[in-house]
């Protein structure tokens, strides 16, 4: 009987055992301030890096420099001279050669993903495609395509296409076995499995190889440019390096960047409003966890 | 031929569904055997379970039955007529629940009938779905989401979608065996319920013999390697059954005589 009712003696007239676990400070920091934070510092780096002389304004142009020909940039777009033109051209190959990728990718995709002949004989070329230097097509391409957008389309929708051909095939190898099994024991077609379960369950992998791509398209646009000619921003930065202006360099670079990051918003909304099962409160740790 | 205890119907024996004679699988062009000669007969109203530990070609067996792989040998008869892919005739539930996470719970319940015979058929089969959701405690829950469904009321959910084709005879391979005990029992009662309310057909793949014995007319003891039924034991056990059942002495007699069954099994 003591035995049992010893129990009850402890705790009633000791103190609590409450202790703190430890938290990191950055995570009690708003987001947004510890980014500006991040990047006031690497701008503060960056000026006196170039004021105090350490490295040639040829090779790094001063923060004010550069912030100076972004407004004189942005001006020109605005105003709708050559810049804009440029960008046009360079905006159009993005998304002709996206389209492209995706008409292609998701097509193979389905082959490779969907089919025997697709998985067996297909697949091991797009792999050594795939694992070719890409961008040395791009000769090729301008000799096939001649100097205009055409080639500069090809090249970008080349090299965003694996992607999305990977992408589309895992999504329809990631459902369950017991997933096929259930739809197998209710009859159903080939078809309706594809439909009903496969392109459902594989919908965030296809957006994951999305993403990829419509982020590789722009720097595949570029390269093209670079690589053969023609009127878009590839051709003004080229220009601009050769003349050794690297502050427009530099701007030239962040406003094709907004052309990247718009392609990814437009994606990450699509994913975000047909895989809507699949949404976290973070998107950076969702992305992650792929 | 022992005789089976009748359930509902008074006088004539009622009418077998399933008949398998001597189904044999045979995997690498004989050299595995996962079944050998295994014969059962299933009739109108039984529950009926299958025993044995892993790997002794169970689940296989109930693939067999389901029509989702072909014997290698022997015969498999469901309503008199042979079993030769899936049926609709037949409802079947696994161990994970398999809700699709962009379907509400409802539309979850009628994929069989959608994938079957159309949309519009699944929107006729509405009323019946719904009153299944009811029957299984999930009312109110039809137009949520499986992500916010427990594991419990998702293996519910999929119940109602096994039955809302209204098969004859279900197939369940270990349903609940993901699910915490406590749940598990409860589950178990709610199945049994379920299958007196309707009078269903019933055949389990278990590896719980307590299992085994509180829902089943009739337990087949498999052993492994080369998977056959080695016992087929009658659970003399009034319905409905209750979870006090397992303090009585009768049912310690049957876990011990199947428990000795597989032991004996396991080190043949």
């Amino acid at each position: 009987m003591s035995d049992l009712a010893q129990p009850a003696v402890y705790g009633t007239e000791e103190e609590d055992t409450v202790w703190t676990e430890r938290v990191s400070l950055i995570s009690l920091i708003p987001r947004w301030v510890s980014m500006t934070l991040l990047l006031v510092a690497f701008i503060g780096i960056w000026h006196l890096a170039t004021s105090a002389g350490i490295v040639s304004p040829l090779i790094l142009p001063s923060p004010t420099e550069t912030i100076l020909d972004l407004g004189f940039v942005g001006r020109g777009l605005l105003s709708g001279n050559y810049m804009l033109a440029a960008f046009w051209v360079t905006t159009q190959e993005v998304i002709w050669g996206f389209v492209v990728a995706l008409v292609i990718g998701v097509s193979l995709g389905i082959l490779v993903g969907e089919t025997s002949f697709g998985e067996r004989a297909v697949m091991p070329y797009i792999v050594a495609i795939d694992t070719m230097p890409k961008l040395a097509f791009a000769p090729l391409f301008v000799a096939w395509l001649g100097f205009g957008i055409t080639s500069k389309v090809a090249l970008a929708a080349f090299i965003s296409v694996f992607p999305i051909v990977v992408g589309t095939a895992a999504g329809l190898h990631a459902a369950d076995e017991n997933a096929r099994m259930l739809f197998k024991s209710i009859g159903a077609s080939r078809l309706k499995t594809l439909l009903k379960l496969k392109i459902p369950t594989g919908l965030p992998q296809f957006f994951t190889g999305l993403k990829i791509a419509s982020i590789s398209v722009v720097s595949g646009a570029i390269a093209g440019e670079f690589l053969g000619g023609g009127q878009g921003f590839g051709e003004l930065i080229r220009v601009a390096a050769s003349q050794l202006n690297t502050p427009r360099v530099f701007s030239l670079i962040i406003y094709l960047s907004l052309l990247g990051l718009s392609m990814f918003a437009i994606v990450s909304w699509m994913q975000y409003k047909f895989v809507f099962w699949h949404r976290t409160d973070n998107g950076v740790r969702a992305r992650a966890g792929h | 031929m022992r005789p089976f205890p009748v359930l509902q119907t008074a006088g004539a024996l009622p009418r077998p569904v399933y008949e398998l004679t001597n189904v044999s699988k045979y995997y690498r062009g004989g050299g595995i055997v996962a079944l050998e000669q295994v014969s059962l007969s299933l009739r109108q109203g039984e529950f009926h379970s299958v025993i044995g530990s892993s790997g002794c070609g169970k689940s296989t067996l109930l693939k067999i039955m389901a029509g989702l792989t072909p014997p290698s040998k022997g015969r498999v008869m469901l309503s008199g007529k042979p079993v030769l892919g899936a049926r609709p005739d037949i409802g079947m539930m696994f161990q994970q629940a398999t809700l699709f996470p962009w379907r509400t719970t409802l539309q979850n319940v009628l994929l069989p009938i959608e994938v079957r015979d159309g949309k519009a058929a699944a929107e006729a089969a509405r009323p019946r779905a719904l009153s299944l959701l009811e029957l299984v405690g999930l009312k109110g829950f039809e137009s949520v989401y499986p992500s916010q469904l427990s594991g419990g009321m998702a293996q519910r959910a999929a119940i109602c979608r096994m039955l809302v084709s209204e098969p004859d005879v279900l197939l369940l391979d270990e349903p609940f065996s993901a699910l915490d005990e406590i749940t598990r029992d409860f589950m178990n009662m709610e199945l049994q319920r379920i299958c007196l309310e309707r009078g269903a057909t019933a055949f389990l793949v278990t590896h719980s013999i307590s299992e085994a014995v509180i829902l089943s007319d009739v337990v087949h003891v498999m052993s492994a390697r080369p998977g056959r039924v080695v016992q087929t034991i009658e659970i003399d056990l009034p319905r409905p059954r209750t979870l006090d059942m397992a303090t009585l002495p009768e049912f310690g007699r049957y876990v011990s005589t199947i428990r000795n069954l597989l032991d004996k099994g396991a080190f043949l």
